[in-house]
């Protein structure tokens, strides 16, 4: 064997140590920050006021008719907007991830533009466009519940997709031409062979279009308004609570949002996102 | 049977011009050829897979050309076995007879004559993340017997397995090619694979087929 030139010596445990030191050190200092913005949630809510504050303040926020009509809203619109996602992504994703058509790219294109749209934008978009639609369906729509809805699955869906997509994409083609010389037709190949493989991804996908819907606030206000005891949800609680000065209300709802979205969270990696490149 | 009639095909850099094979019913059919000659290519033309741009596809006797994969009725063993991640192999074993609306005993009855043909009965309640290598290609290879198709396809089916295990599923496909004379066409890289199984052999090289003596004797 040859020697080496120089003096060079081989890389020691203490390099490899601080290597690794120094990414803890970066993943460390994020942890921390949500860490420590939940923890003072906690404590500002607990704090601002006399001991026994932290419960009174959630029991006042439970009793509050307002903020339980927009608890209740919440958790239905964000549940219409996440199923409503889930049936558009599983086609889009499946054509997007199998297909390459005319166009395709185009669109895989589009698709994108909800994600990096600033949300008043998509908002204000929304209510543009229908400007253009009959009276009766505008009426029907804007500042109304409807347009909860299709505020947060305009952007949940995007989201969705992009999730459905990846997951086809992580499954053999194979398999679904080997169930076709097997007899199936490509939609009972879909059915029985793809989209059971596909399965952790379709709740991928519902989960995380769930917590964007609730993350919702830009178009929301724009689009659907924010009319406590109708448009009102608790994205936009937070806002109202805090646009008349009431803070700890405010946080307290953020909390309740908190809770809801770690749930979902836990929710998501416990149905195996494991192989799923979010 | 199986028949390619002067197929012309192109894709990209790839293409095969006026390519003819005949595999005879029953025959034991190797293909070989270099990375890239388009052997798998012939594959999926022949499951339907693909469609030539012209010339004819025919699957015992019948001109199968643009008929859809399901219509063609051949089993098909790719590389690494594609078994169905989410099913037992019971399942997978049974699958193309459910397809067919073959009744539950039937289809319980074929799944153990072929479990057992390919030595795979113990493994029937498993999925396929518990299976060797072995294992999954004798899944694959009996999930494509399963509705006793006209003709087999096998793209490599030896080639990511040890040598005892190799030998092992070398001996059953000569038996269950005794067994149920189904026509095979074998594509392989493996010159040992091609001399001990084939009863005919076919080389693939600048998108035509040459004939290959397979008696052992040099090239």
């Amino acid at each position: 064997m040859e020697r080496p030139r120089s003096a060079w010596k081989p890389p020691g445990k203490g390099a490899d140590r601080l290597f690794i030191a120094g990414m803890a050190i970066m993943l460390g200092a994020y942890t921390l920050l949500i860490l420590l913005m939940l923890v003072a949630d906690f404590a500002y809510v607990g704090g601002v006021a006399d001991e026994g504050a932290f419960l009174t303040s959630f029991v006042k926020a439970f009793k509050s008719p307002e903020i339980r009509s927009a608890m209740t809203l919440t958790m239905i619109s964000c549940t219409l907007a996440a199923i409503l996602s889930v049936w558009v992504a599983v086609p889009a994703g499946y054509l997007l991830s199998r297909c390459t058509f005319r166009g395709s790219r185009f669109i895989d294109a589009l698709l994108d533009i909800p994600i990096v749209l600033p949300p008043l934008v998509v908002g204000l978009s929304l209510l543009i466009l229908f400007q253009f639609l009959p009276v009766a369906v505008r009426e029907a729509v804007v500042y109304e519940r409807p347009a909860v809805v299709l505020a947060q699955f305009a952007v949940s869906c995007a989201f969705a997709v992009r999730i459905m997509r990846a997951a086809f994409d992580q499954i053999d083609e194979r398999c679904a031409l080997v169930a076709q010389t097997l007899g199936c037709s490509r939609q009972q190949a879909f059915l029985r062979v793809e989209l059971p493989e596909a399965w952790p991804g379709v709740l991928t996908a519902a989960t995380i279009a769930w917590a964007r819907a609730l993350g919702e606030f830009g178009p929301l206000l724009i689009f659907a308004g924010a009319t406590r005891n109708k448009t009102e949800v608790l994205s936009t609680t937070v806002f109202l609570e805090l646009s008349i000065g009431d803070l700890s209300a405010a946080v307290t709802v953020s909390l309740i949002m908190v809770a809801a979205a770690i749930a979902v969270v836990m929710t998501a990696r416990t149905w195996g996102s494991r192989n799923m490149n979010l | 049977m199986i028949k390619l009639e002067n197929i012309h095909m192109k894709q990209g850099a790839f293409e095969l011009r006026d390519l003819t094979l005949e595999v005879p019913q029953g025959a034991y059919a190797v293909l070989m050829g270099a990375s890239g000659a388009g052997k798998t290519t012939l594959i999926e033309l022949l499951c339907g897979l693909r469609f030539p741009q012209r010339g004819r596809v025919i699957i015992g006797g019948r001109d199968m050309t643009h008929a859809v994969p399901a219509a063609r009725e051949v089993g098909y063993v790719p590389q690494d076995g594609a078994l169905f991640k989410t099913m037992t192999v019971r399942e997978q074993l049974g699958f193309a007879l459910d397809l067919r609306h073959v009744a539950g005993d039937d289809v319980a009855l074929r799944v153990r004559e072929i479990a057992e043909m390919l030595d795979i009965a113990h493994l029937l309640d498993r999925y396929p993340s518990g299976l060797s290598g072995g294992e999954r290609q004798r899944t694959a290879l009996g999930r494509a017997l399963s509705f006793r198709p006209k003709v087999l396809l096998l793209d490599e089916p030896l080639c990511a397995l040890d040598d005892e295990t190799r030998e092992r599923i070398m001996n059953l496909l000569r038996q269950v090619q005794q067994q149920m004379g189904v026509t095979t066409l074998h594509v392989t890289h493996n010159r040992q694979e091609a001399e001990e199984l084939g009863t005919m052999g076919m080389k693939i090289a600048e998108g035509k087929i040459i004939p290959l003596d397979l008696s052992g004797g040099n090239e």
